[in-house]
């Protein structure tokens, strides 16, 4: 126990805890959007998959979404910490500071991970409790996806935000494996060709369906 | 002042085991009871802190830079002797004495030189177990390189840092001590003055460079290990904090100062590009393995390199030196170098310049192989020079790089004042005349790990050491003084800058105490060195106050001793009336222009005693003996 | 050339500080830029003005004294080159150039642009090290090491302690010095008794220091003079884990370094 308590305490240890979570919930992202491109099969197959989750996988998919927030919380109360710990290492900053490897990606990989956690909030009352959803219909995934994101300024929200994701991905994929230490050196160890693939299919995954549904593709 | 060498009787091999068996030994338990200052965290201190650390004295440790890691050994480039024979070449523990003596152009005592190259092999035990990466062979066993002036492989090397990474082992070594408790080190500390009672060596006066503070140390025995003097040439390849200071304090008072004018000029420097040069950058002797050193026929030749056809060039080491060729000992390459740019055949915009051409090795194994083996020395040189090695030749000059001598010491290391100890390059060194390539390294660690530790609890043991404090009137009196110099310093408010007077006086010892010397210009410098310390101590400009980190003051502090010490360098080489190893006399050579050694009247240390501020220094004589390696004419043709 | 400065000019660690604009007016492409500095510093001097500090030694690039922020890059412009290695054909007649210190609550300002470092040699301290007296060793060639793995300990051991990698980090993290000097002896067979403790203590040792942690942005490994490779961290996190994993308690008798 006090092993697993100084791993946590310690930063190494932290960001491993990030990569870790951060790897399931890339796994959740994919599965989600497979689940998601299901919509262009027509209603009744991803009626069918929402009915599939909450019938008989119901114990499966619960169980899911423990360890899902669970990796979320940690993700979270991980993230904040080191940013606290990494904004107090440098109490005076620089007149003059030229990025040389950063990416916009890992630049912005703090705000877009606070964007996200906005996004999910709304995301969560939007699609699975419909709170802020006021045409919501418990059971009927595809009149929820489609009503909600005919919207246009809803759409433009999940379409902002699933740019976020990518380039949350691009960086926290690749980060992620390093941070686990499973990343094999490399001559050149920024390049990331893999992370760079799941980022733009991730992406492009999220992103067509409210681009499918303002176009009347979806209806 | 009676010189006593303490050489142990018994034959060569022997001396030192013996010696060793012989010595007082401190008891385990009173370890702790003795504490040593050691001044510098080189490699000779750092191995010296580390080790005593180990064994339980109590031990502070001082160093000018922000961290013992910085210390000027970390520049040696090109590696370090040992006589491990693991090439099956011939090599053995007499042959690196023998070469070492020979290469010193028999000038250093014969006993120190065995024990040298006798725990070089332990040196080599002791930082492979450090975890000093050494460049290995495929079969993971340690690789080996020639160096100059030996006919073996025996140089061990780390890519071309093996300074750095023997600095690191010990460093490493010391920060373990520090975390046990064993060592205090002490960074950002210079140490101004050496305080003695009642004759003997018993602490150190000391100021805090980032506070100012003057304060005092004491303890049972100082050991100096503050490297060389170099820098009295303002140019050279030393650290630009590397000095004078520590060693000549000493001197001041008591310490015998041995063979001051011994200076190394290193044959493959970058040359000087224009007035504002601050340091000259070393290219690693083992550059000459691969590299071939030329210079065009015919005098005011300026065409570029690759126009001039081979049949043009005179590669003239290889032809004054057939058998050691471009590997032939220092001093005798940068003196060739020197005569070809005086006979106008040097190279480059100033014509002080020749070139060391990898055309040929790039021909014979691949431009991979040289990258591999010199790729970072080459970019080095590329970001320096703006020129491109592998396509241009490399131009190269002699440059001022290790000073032989330094305090006078007996075989245990002490200088003439009791409890003081001296190692590394800041001791009159095992080198004598001129210092074999890969050489300086195993003498720091050979000092520091090997020889401090077994002859420093003789002196302890066999040393009544009443306890004193720094609230003795002696450590008050040397605080006074040192505080008074530094004041008088930052009062003169004068209109010269402190590296104006350095720069002005680096031209005069490398015009007139350099490569090459003669009575008239030594003369000329006994009369002008003192005319430019007066000016000094007029119009020198140090602003700021002595109560804060003040580089100007450090600076003046410095310079003011190279302005004494270099009158000391010139009149040793005024006195030396031959030519040896790196001191070369123009009055004293043969027809062909080589070295002339006058065995009968110079077959001796020179050692000279501090008598005051107008007064000139004594010299004595410590005669050297020649029992084992015949005294013969240094031949490398 | 004729060049414009903006340094960080600062009486003391406890005093507050300022860039203050200065004029180099001549200065020669050959020289370093410790050199115009050199230059810059007379000038001051003869007016009676307080130089500007900076720390610096051996000038050819290997002891890891200098290390400025040179318009926002740490050691200037030229990729795997540290400050005194840089010269002024990096710049062009008429540039401004912003000189400033590391900055880190690490790295604590002395004067100008002089920091302290010493927080390195702590973490140095807290396992940095292969413990074996002198005297104790076995013969040097006892133990083959693979050439592959003496370069690669090579390569890590190349680290100069300038503190590059923190300056340039956005988190100050000192993760790429850590994780290279602990690296070096990780893979070396002297280095396998005490992998486990070095892990653990340089990086705790790290933490309480006060750096930060690494965010794989890469700045260090762009900024390093000797071009350590952000892999060294990767194998740190692989040490830590296995290290977390696998140690073994101490007792309390020989908990001690």
């Amino acid at each position: 126990m006090t092993r697993i308590l100084g791993f946590w305490r310690s930063v190494v240890g932290k960001k491993v805890v990030m990569g870790a979570t951060g790897l399931i919930m890339i796994g959740f992202v994919v599965v989600h959007m497979l689940g998601n491109l299901q919509a262009f099969l027509g209603s009744e197959k991803l009626n069918a998959y929402g009915a599939l989750l909450h019938g008989p996988l119901h114990e499966v998919t619960l169980l899911l979404r423990g360890v899902l927030l669970a990796a979320v919380v940690l993700h979270i109360v991980a993230a904040v910490q080191l940013t606290l710990l990494d904004r107090a290492a440098r109490p005076v900053g620089y007149a003059r500071k030229v990025p040389q490897a950063a990416t916009p990606a890992s630049r912005t990989l703090r705000l877009g991970g606070v964007l996200l956690l906005a996004f999910i909030v709304f995301h969560l009352l939007h699609f699975t409790t419909g709170q802020v959803h006021p045409e919501f219909i418990p059971g009927d995934v595809y009149h929820n996806l489609v009503s909600g994101l005919s919207r246009p300024l809803v759409a433009l929200f999940y379409i902002v935000s699933m740019l976020a994701l990518g380039l949350h991905l691009y960086h926290g994929a690749w980060a992620s494996l390093r941070s686990l230490g499973a990343a094999q050196p490399a001559p050149s160890p920024l390049h990331r060709p893999v992370a760079r693939v799941l980022a733009v299919v991730v992406w492009l995954g999220f992103t067509i369906v409210p681009v499918a549904v303002l176009l009347g593709w979806l209806a | 002042m009676k010189l006593d060498a303490k050489i142990p009787d018994g034959p060569v091999a022997e001396k030192w085991d013996r010696h060793k068996f012989e010595m007082k030994l401190v008891n385990p338990a009173n370890k702790r009871k003795y504490s040593v200052i050691v001044v510098g965290s080189g490699l000779a201190g750092g191995a010296a802190a580390a080790t005593l650390g180990e064994l339980g004295y109590r031990v502070t440790c001082l160093c000018f830079q922000d961290s013992p890691r910085r210390a000027h050994s970390i520049a040696a480039q090109g590696g370090i002797n040992a006589a491990k024979n693991y090439q099956n070449d011939g090599d053995s523990i007499w042959r690196l004495f023998y070469d070492t003596v020979k290469g010193g152009d028999f000038r250093a005592r014969e006993a120190n030189v065995y024990r040298l190259a006798q725990v070089s092999v332990n040196i080599i035990d002791q930082c492979v177990a450090q975890g000093v990466p050494f460049a290995r062979e495929y079969g993971g066993l340690l690789a080996n390189r020639s160096f100059g002036g030996a006919q073996v492989s025996r140089t061990f090397y780390a890519r071309g840092q093996t300074g750095q990474q023997l600095l690191l082992g010990c460093y490493q070594a010391l920060e373990r001590q520090v975390a046990a408790g064993t060592v205090t080190m002490r960074p950002r500390t210079e140490m101004l003055d050496l305080v003695l009672v009642d004759g003997v060596a018993r602490g150190v006066v000391t100021r805090d460079l980032v506070t100012g503070k003057i304060e005092s140390l004491a303890a049972d025995a100082v050991l100096l290990a503050t490297g060389g003097y170099g820098n009295v040439f303002y140019l050279s390849t030393n650290a630009k904090g590397s000095n004078v200071t520590a060693t000549y304090r000493a001197y001041k008072r008591g310490a015998a100062f041995g063979n001051p004018c011994y200076t190394q000029i290193h044959p493959t420097c970058i040359p000087v590009s224009g007035d504002y040069q601050s340091k000259l950058t070393l290219m690693s002797e083992s550059l000459r393995n691969d590299g071939r050193v030329w210079v065009p026929k015919t005098a005011g030749d300026r065409r570029a390199p690759h126009e001039i056809p081979e049949a043009e060039r005179d590669y003239y080491l290889e032809r004054k030196y057939p058998s050691y060729g471009n590997l032939c000992p220092r001093d005798i390459a940068s003196r060739a170098a020197k005569e070809v740019c005086d006979e106008g055949r040097g190279v480059g915009p100033s014509g002080l310049g020749v070139y060391l051409d990898f055309a040929d090795a790039i021909g014979r194994v691949g431009e991979q192989q040289v990258r591999e083996r010199y790729g970072n020395l080459f970019e080095m040189y590329q970001r320096i020079t703006d020129e491109n090695p592998y396509r241009v030749p490399m131009r190269i000059f002699p440059a001022v790089h290790y000073t032989m001598g330094g305090l006078w010491v007996d075989y245990n290391l002490m200088s003439t004042i009791p409890g003081l100890h001296v190692l590394g390059e800041a001791n009159f060194s095992d080198h004598g005349a001129n210092r074999l390539g890969a050489s300086a390294l195993m003498q720091g660690l050979a000092d520091g790990y090997f020889v401090i530790p077994a002859t420093i609890g003789h002196y302890l043991a066999s040393t009544p050491l009443p306890k004193v404090d720094t609230g003795h009137p002696a450590f008050r009196a040397a605080e006074a003084e040192v505080t008074a110099t530094t004041r008088r310093l930052l009062s003169i408010g004068g209109r010269r800058t402190v590296d104006s007077f350095h720069r002005e006086l680096g031209k005069l010892m490398w015009e007139n105490c350099g490569m090459a010397r003669d009575a008239a210009g030594l003369k000329g410098n006994l009369q002008r060195i003192p005319e430019l310390r007066a000016e000094f101590w007029e119009n020198v400009n140090v602003p700021g106050s002595d109560a804060e980190l003040n580089q100007a003051l450090e600076k003046a502090g410095r310079v003011a001793d190279f302005l004494e010490f270099g009158e000391l360098m010139c009149r040793d080489a005024l006195e030396r009336e031959e030519s040896c190893g790196g001191h070369f006399r123009v009055e004293h050579q043969t027809e062909d222009g080589e070295a002339r050694r006058d065995d009968e009247r110079f077959c001796h240390v020179s050692a000279w005693e501090y008598q005051g501020p107008d007064r000139a220094p004594v010299l004595h004589r410590e005669p050297l003996t020649f029992e084992n390696v015949h005294l013969s004419t240094r031949s490398y043709k | 050339m004729k060049l414009t400065l903006f340094v960080w000019r600062q009486p003391s660690g406890a005093s507050s500080g300022q860039l203050v604009r200065y004029e180099a007016p001549d200065v020669s492409p050959d020289m370093s830029f410790l050199e115009m500095l050199d230059v810059v510093n007379e000038g001051l001097v003869l007016r009676g003005e307080a130089p500007i500090a900076f720390d610096h030694d051996c000038r050819e690039g290997i002891c890891g004294s200098c290390g400025l922020m040179i318009n926002g890059i740490a050691h200037g412009p030229m990729k795997g080159t540290a400050t005194c290695q840089l010269h002024m054909r990096s710049f062009k007649d008429g540039d401004t150039i912003y000189v400033e210190p590391w900055r880190a609550r690490a790295f604590p300002v002395v004067k100008d642009l002089v920091v302290d470092r010493s927080a390195f040699d702590r973490i140095m301290a807290a396992g940095g090290f292969v413990s074996v007296s002198t005297g104790s060793a076995p013969d040097g060639n006892a133990i083959p090491v693979p050439k592959p793995d003496a370069d690669l300990a090579m390569d890590a051991a190349a680290c100069i302690g300038c503190g590059a990698c923190v300056a340039a980090c956005p988190n100050a993290s000192a993760m790429l010095f850590t994780s290279a000097k602990v690296g070096h002896l990780q893979l070396l067979p002297q280095g396998q008794p005490e992998r486990h403790r070095r892990a653990l203590g340089m990086e705790a040792q790290m933490e309480a220091e006060g750096f930060g942690g690494c965010t794989w942005h890469g700045e260090c490994q762009e900024a390093c003079p000797k071009g350590i490779s952000i892999d060294w961290i990767t194998r740190l996190h692989r040490d830590f884990i296995a290290a977390t994993v696998t140690q073994r308690e101490e007792s309390a008798a020989d908990a001690g370094f």
